[in-house]
């Protein structure tokens, strides 16, 4: 009697996702790294070489049936070892769930593209391949889509300041747009609004010998 | 002469072709007038929108999402707003959300008026646009009524809506609602037995289904195609879940079934509007229409005037903003081209550490080359106007 309770209680306590989240961990063993659940949307980490598996398992596998891809897209964190992260949303109509897959990756390392398992993935791998340089391996057509031809850099790596490097204007002499490094007729601020009451871990000039 | 050189002829259609819909280059391998390969250059109207919100405070952040899909501002703010009043977990009042639910489907009316019409411009009516931009000018001003433009409204924030409706806005937005009917009949007289439009449109660009969820597909694309799949009803947002309306689908998922779909999505958008307008007039749509809590929405400027505390308030949010509690998130609504999400990784600071737009259109128009292959020149036109593609949210 009292068995039964115990089990029953954490059964009933399981989140759907978080129950799909447990599925999944266990089904793929180590190609999943972590889940976690946040905000109401379930996240599951996975190693970089197995992308691939992951994703035809979620599409495939009767109990998620993520047949609907959503999105991929880049993130980057300078301050890590693998510096980017690439996020892949996918939803399940038959469940009416969403997950959050995600790896991590840098500039030097290909991630395996998955436009095999999910055409629609196409455009969307360029784009972070364009934005911040994150290389797909088996990609069809790995070219840049969104920034201009002959564009250099990934704009929007932390370290690609918001102003860019170069501006375009027409020339009238030479009848035709030129590109020129960009020039401010002043100088970017950027203001740090944050309260100086909390939270702040720059010191001001003179607040040393307060300390002292 | 025993061997001809057949070669295949590439041309190039765009970027400021008037059935382009905006600025889209694509390179079309025709064999023949058959095409071959269709190579879509988008980005000709990249502006950097997710860059400049990395720089932005959340609430400088949500003008940005009026000037990507232009066509239907509001129904951009709305994902914004959904998934920051997610991860501070407020809730908005009735009103707010009626409001908003309001608005989005005037969105939606904005957006499909513009679509069907400009579709059948494409392949060569020419009235229909003028009949169905009459109605959006009207759509407009109830747009300026209430947020003081006509497109780039910011008129969704986090927490709610900016300013209250007045009664006299609400009654005109429900004369408005009589009168639709009418006016979407007669684009319907013109179009849907149209013997050229089905020429044109009937068995062009098939999406089966299958394809249609793999490819990334969403909204009238999947519903075209005869998925019963609207977040509108499987994931309810802010008072979606009280409203009574049907989704359409179609059978076939050519042109031509995304035509009478986006068509009958007009009239239960009237329908919605009808009982949002109902609601906001009864006893108990009135109230506040936007969160009470004064740590995210600033306090109305009379109330400034008065209270010390609303001073403070003000201050702080129009210089530091409210802070959003650590995490990521992803928040989508059903725009009037599909799906439309915002992906948010916050830092616990005060401005987005990224904040990746989901556009639908960008989903769709990858799919161009796939749609294409092996259809004839004029198609392109015609499929092209069907998936519905506004450069503002494609290129960002």
């Amino acid at each position: 009697m009292t068995d039964t309770v115990e089990t029953a209680e954490p059964v009933a306590q399981v989140h759907p996702l978080e129950a799909l989240g447990q599925h999944i961990a266990m089904s793929l063993g180590e190609s999943v790294l972590s889940f976690e659940m946040g905000f109401g949307d379930l996240t599951v980490s996975v190693r970089r070489e197995s992308i691939v598996e992951v994703v035809t398992f979620l599409r495939d596998d009767s109990r998620c049936r993520f047949i609907a891809f959503v999105d991929v897209c880049g993130a980057d964190y300078p301050a890590r070892e693998y510096r980017f992260d690439v996020v892949y949303h996918f939803l399940s109509p038959h469940l009416n769930q969403r997950i959050r897959v995600r790896l991590e990756a840098d500039e030097a390392t290909p991630v395996p593209s998955i436009c095999d398992v999910f055409p629609g993935a196409n455009w969307f791998e360029r784009e972070a391949y364009d934005l911040y340089g994150v290389l797909f391996s088996g990609h069809p057509d790995l070219r840049r889509i969104l920034t201009d031809y002959g564009f250099d850099g990934h704009p929007l790596r932390k370290d690609f300041p918001l102003t860019g490097f170069v501006e375009v204007r027409y020339d009238e002499a030479r009848r035709r747009v030129v590109y020129e490094p960009v020039a401010l007729a002043q100088e970017f601020r950027s203001f740090d609004y944050l309260s100086p009451w909390e939270g702040t871990d720059y010191v001001l000039p003179g607040d040393e010998k307060a300390k002292n | 002469m025993s061997e001809v050189d057949v070669r295949n002829f590439t041309i190039n259609f765009g970027p400021v072709h008037p059935s382009a819909h905006g600025v889209l280059r694509m390179i079309l391998e025709l064999d023949g007038e058959l095409v071959e390969r269709v190579d879509p250059h988008v980005g000709l109207l990249h502006r950097g929108t997710e860059k400049l919100i990395e720089y932005k405070t959340y609430l400088q952040a949500l003008p940005y999402f009026d000037r990507l899909d232009y066509v239907a501002p509001m129904n951009q703010e709305h994902a914004f707003a959904l998934a920051v009043e997610r991860m501070l977990g407020i809730e908005v009042p009735r009103r707010g959300q009626l409001i908003r639910v309001l608005y989005a489907e005037i969105g939606r009316l904005l957006a499909h008026l513009m679509n069907v019409t400009t579709q059948a411009m494409d392949i060569g009516a020419l009235t229909p646009p003028l009949w169905g931009f009459e109605q959006r000018e009207k759509l407009m001003v109830f747009y300026e009524r209430a947020s003081g433009a006509r497109m780039h409204a910011a008129y969704f924030r986090p927490g709610g809506v900016h300013q209250d409706l007045p009664q006299s806005l609400i009654d005109d937005i429900g004369i408005f609602c009589e009168e639709f009917t009418q006016a979407l009949d007669d684009i319907d007289t013109l179009l849907t037995e149209n013997r050229i439009f089905k020429q044109r449109n009937v068995d062009i660009g098939v999406v089966p289904l299958e394809e249609a969820w793999g490819r990334g597909f969403s909204g009238v694309m999947v519903r075209a195609s005869g998925a019963a799949w609207d977040l509108r009803k499987s994931q309810p947002y802010d008072a979606y879940a009280e409203m009574d309306f049907d989704i359409p689908t179609g059978s076939n998922g050519d042109c031509y079934d995304r035509y009478l779909v986006r068509m009958e999505e007009m009239r239960q958008a009237n329908k919605i509007m009808k009982q949002c307008v109902q609601k906001l007039s009864a006893p108990e749509g009135q109230g506040p229409v936007s969160s009470v809590d004064g740590k995210v929405v600033p306090p109305k400027r009379g109330e400034m005037k008065q209270s010390m505390e609303a001073l403070i308030h003000h201050f702080k949010l129009y210089t530091e903003g409210y802070k959003v509690p650590a995490g990521d998130i992803y928040a989508a609504v059903e725009a009037p081209k599909g799906e439309f999400g915002v992906y948010i990784v916050s830092d616990g600071t005060n401005k987005p550490y990224r904040c990746h737009i989901r556009a639908p259109g960008f989903a769709h128009l990858s799919a161009m080359d796939w749609l294409c292959r092996g259809h004839m020149l004029a198609d392109v036109t015609a499929i092209l106007g069907s998936i519905d593609i506004v450069f503002g949210e494609v290129d960002r």
